[in-house]
């Protein structure tokens, strides 16, 4: 296998690209998990809710910016909306039963997108300027594999002001560390909970459209295992750190892609126990990831 | 002397109130009143439910039984977050700061409530005075704080909602010598300022000092109250509490 | 793992106090067993082979909910891995099984030793379960350190893992096409054959000082290791148990259906046997063998539904909002940690640690352990 330095620039923009779409749904996991100490499931499938609405609006006249605003607001409504129904409910029982339910409310968002829309993969098509070439040096390189990068840092940067200047984002942070005494501060915890799905729904529906444009195919069960992994990554950054969720998931999307890229194709079908068997040896040997600050893994 | 009017109504009121932890009954019946601008301790041993009655105050628990009256109206089992925006602001025990975030951040959570950024300003500015280390230390992560200097930015976040009624639980617990004097100090001027205080100490007698009256709890139930003066002259009081 | 407690409970002299103590509870097991066998010997004569093969999936489930229950309901870990042991004693069965003749057509690659190999099915089928419990040593040993929900994410990685490895592994199970024209051995009395010995064997052990030892260490971790019990070794012993009967149940499913593929032993299995515990009540073999029962006969109420209206989805759709609605109002799922009262001569004498199972105590011990 002839490994040029052109062929691994591609390998390693593959990989930012992936890493992108990870961090971004990574961010929100641990967002939540943060303030609930919930793993919530269901935030993979929040990615094929995207990819589908981006669908359903590819076909309008919206530009591509307007579409991907209209997304992220369709995804504040789905968090806000699941939470509501599934996951208040279930707020104060035992860790797993919250565990439980979102693997059923995952279950739920799957079968109802094989019900209403079949199994069937679909095409989804991107404007014309993002499947454009760029050269740059040595590499050709499709535009959208430069604007996924680019907004996902852009939505970082956003999201990282958020919780560092604005009123609410500091309250989103004082309830992560003490839920009790954020409530004494007169916090409306409720409130802390439904901005913090709304804007890791949002997220997650932006990975959806980013996804769906990148690899051209939406279906019902796309998003169930780029969602486990991407809560792979934020295992492996820290569960609950954003940092660590945005530097876990460019470690994930970058070492899936080299693994597949570099190493002999016959490899390449273990993709996915690769990933996995990392999860594992994360959880058994550093569970506080990279950046993570306490151990609630274990006994 | 100290000596306060009785006439008033009480700015708080707890009527037999009971609470269990589970199957472990930790609150045997409580009653007590505080009245507008005093001071009131709490002293016990250890395990005797001082920090659950502040909890069962603020609505972090909810009584099995009983009420807890603010200025007239009911607000047994409210949420905490209502009563907070009632006025009343507990500063928990072992102080709880947000470690992760900055002196200033912790400020501005503690005045949560108040929308008036001319408000907050007024308050951080009040709270700068009387503690000017943290203005000092503003931009330092609260964390990193020494034990005392969190004691300071537990109270000025408490004090930032501009409080009614003050629970305070052990503020001088690990704290040396100095810095127990100067906490005390403090908070008997915050009371001097019009805020009315429940002070839950197990060192009693600096407690009973800045206080007008105490409660004396032991396993759930007070054993005994009055003024500050009586209980420091206790016989009982002065065995058990004050190592005489 | 250290073997006494299994000699201890083993021994001739407890089995002959347990029997004379239990004299009017063998009567009534026999009964039941009597009155199974002859609803069983009634299905075979009456039903045709549709009817048939859904009462077989519904002993196989219950294989499988009930030996899921060991760890999930009553060791308090919460394990998603059953998939991956059946996935195990299903492939594993399967080699052992596939007439000699015909393998080299649909496996061509498969090693020699493994190409000239050909097992009547019950020790093909035991030697799954074993391969499953050996996986579930390899794999519980590290795993089961993990405490609730990220033991329940390791559990999930270890299905996909395994899914990915028999994809991957096209000599030896074709990949994802799947082995088909396996053996059509499974009865519906082998099926309840290994039922019976699943119930019997969690109920033993259930009541036994090693069952007791579960219990307390589902009703709080840390006084229970206080008390001195070993952690590691009795929940490394209920997922292993456990193991082996979804390897055997894998077996049993392979040689039902007579197909299986890498998707089979999937996500979906996982949560839908999860769904049959909860529905069932967690901490109640009753309880699981009401939950394997009532959602195997609603999806097959539901399915002819889904097919001519072509409402593809549609079960999964209701099996998902049901768990949702039982989570919410119902947690502790039909029987809670409660044995079913026509089976009140039949159930352990006590299964809580020292209390009666009361609905208050329940919600108290619910309480404790919520999160703050
Ligand atoms: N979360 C809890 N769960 C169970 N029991 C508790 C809990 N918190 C407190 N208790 C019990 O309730 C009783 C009262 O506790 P509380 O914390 O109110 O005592 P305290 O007077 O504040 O003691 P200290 O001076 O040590 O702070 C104690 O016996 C304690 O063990
Ligand atoms: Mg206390």
């Amino acid at each position: 296998m002839a490994i040029s330095i052109p062929y691994i620039i591609q390998q390693v923009i593959n990989g930012l690209v992936l890493g992108s779409i990870y961090s971004l749904v990574a961010l929100g996991f641990s967002l939540i998990y943060s303030i609930l100490r919930l793993i919530n499931f269901a935030h993979g499938d929040i990615i094929m809710v995207g990819a589908f609405l981006a669908l359903f609006l590819s076909s309008s006249a919206l530009p591509f910016w307007a579409m991907v605003i209209l997304v992220g607001l369709a995804g504040c409504l789905a968090g806000v909306v699941l939470e509501r129904i599934a996951f208040r409910p279930v707020r104060t029982a035992p860790q797993v039963t919250g565990f439980i339910t979102s693997l059923a409310v995952s279950s739920f968002l799957q079968n109802l997108g094989i019900l209403t829309l079949t199994a069937q993969p679909r095409t989804l098509r991107i404007p014309d300027f993002l499947s454009r070439i760029t050269t740059l040096g040595p590499v050709g390189i499709r535009n959208i594999d430069l604007v996924i990068p680019f907004l996902a840092i852009v939505f970082a940067i956003l999201l990282n002001l958020f919780v560092r200047g604005t009123k609410m984002g500091i309250a989103i942070r004082a309830t992560a560390e003490n839920l009790q005494v954020a409530r004494l501060m007169g916090i409306n915890v409720n409130k802390v909970i439904v901005v913090t799905f709304a804007i890791g729904s949002a997220l997650a529906t932006i990975a959806g459209v980013m996804w769906g444009g990148r690899y051209g195919q939406v279906d019902p069960l796309m998003g169930f295992i780029p969602g486990l992994k991407a809560f792979v990554a934020a295992v492996i950054g820290g569960v609950g750190s954003l940092p660590g969720a945005l530097l876990g998931g460019y470690f994930l999307g970058l070492s899936e892609v080299l693994f597949v890229g570099l190493l002999p194709p016959q490899y390449s079908g273990y993709r996915d126990a690769f990933v996995f068997g990392l999860l594992l040896l994360v959880l058994l040997v550093r569970p506080i990831g990279l950046l993570g600050r306490s151990v609630e893994v274990e006994e | 002397m100290k000596e306060k009017p009785t006439f008033l109504q009480p700015i708080l009121e707890l009527r037999d109130v009971h609470f269990y932890y589970g199957g472990v009954h930790a609150l045997k019946g409580i009653s007590l009143a505080l009245h507008p601008g005093e001071i009131v301790t709490v002293i016990g041993a250890n395990g005797a439910g001082k920090s659950t009655t502040l909890r069962l105050i603020s609505g972090l628990l909810k009584p099995r039984s009983g009420k807890v009256i603010y200025s007239g109206s009911d607000i047994t089992g409210l949420e905490p977050e209502k009563v907070a925006a009632l006025g009343i602001s507990h500063c928990p025990e072992g102080r709880q700061v947000f470690g992760r975030l900055t002196v200033i951040q912790n400020l501005l959570i503690g005045a949560y409530l108040q929308k008036n950024r001319n408000e907050i300003q007024r308050e951080l500015d009040r709270v700068f005075d009387i503690f000017p280390v943290l203005k000092e230390r503003r931009r330092q992560y609260a964390g990193t704080l020494s034990g005392g200097e969190q004691e300071m930015l537990a109270l000025g976040r408490a004090l930032m909602s501009r409080p009614r009624l003050l629970l305070l639980d052990e503020p001088s617990l690990g704290l040396a010598p100095m810095m127990v004097e100067a906490i005390f100090s403090t908070i008997a001027s915050i009371n001097k300022e019009g805020t009315t205080i429940l002070l839950v100490e197990q060192n009693a007698s600096m407690a009973l000092e800045v206080a007008h009256r105490g409660y004396v709890m032991e396993t759930g139930q007070v054993l005994l109250e009055g003024d500050s003066v009586q209980l420091l002259a206790n016989d009982g009081v002065k065995r058990a509490y004050l190592g005489g | 793992m250290e073997l006494r407690p299994f000699i201890d409970y083993f021994s001739l002299r407890r089995l002959i106090y347990r029997f004379v103590t239990w004299m009017p509870l063998r009567w009534m097991t026999l009964a039941m067993l009597l009155l199974l066998t002859g609803m069983l010997a009634l299905a075979q004569a009456f039903l045709n082979p549709y009817y048939l093969s859904i009462i077989e999936f519904i002993g196989i489930y219950i294989i499988l909910t009930v030996s899921l229950n060991l760890t999930n309901g009553f060791t308090g870990l919460f394990s998603l891995g059953h998939p991956g042991f059946m996935a195990i004693g299903a492939y594993v069965a399967t080699l052992l099984t596939f007439p000699v003749a015909r393998k080299p057509l649909m496996l061509p690659n498969l090693p020699a030793w493994l190409a000239h190999i050909e097992i009547p099915f019950l020790p093909a089928l035991i030697t799954g379960g074993i391969a499953a419990s050996i996986a579930a040593v390899v794999i519980g040993f590290p795993v089961l350190r993990l405490r609730g929900h990220y033991l329940a994410l390791a559990t999930l990685g270890f299905i996909i893992i395994m899914s990915n490895l028999i994809t991957n592994l096209r000599d030896i199970t074709r990949g994802p096409l799947g082995i088909n024209g396996i053996p059509a051995a499974t009865t519906i009395w082998l099926v309840f054959g290994w039922a019976v010995i699943t119930v019997y064997v969690c109920w033993r052990i259930l009541n036994s000082s090693f069952g007791r030892a579960l219990l307390a260490i589902r009703e709080d971790e840390v006084a229970a290791s206080v008390m001195g019990i070993h952690l590691t070794k009795y929940k490394l012993f209920a997922f292993v148990t456990g193991a082996f009967f979804a390897g055997i149940a894998g077996g049993l499913w392979a040689h039902l259906v007579t197909a299986i593929t890498p998707r089979t032993f999937w996500v979906p299995m996982a949560f839908n046997l999860v769904v049959m515990v909860v529905i069932g009540g967690s901490g109640s073999i009753t309880g699981a063998i009401i939950g394997a029962a009532v959602m195997s006969v609603l999806a097959e109420l539901l399915r002819p539904i889904e097919t001519t209206l072509g409402l593809y989805g549609l079960i999964q759709l209701i099996t998902a909002t049901i768990l949702i609605v039982i989570l919410i109002y119902r947690p502790e799922g039909i029987m809670g940690h409660n044995e079913l009262n026509l089976a009140a001569l039949v159930k352990v004498r006590s299964f809580g640690v020292s209390r009666s199972p009361s609905a208050p105590e329940d919600a108290k011990e619910g309480e404790n352990r919520r999160r703050t």
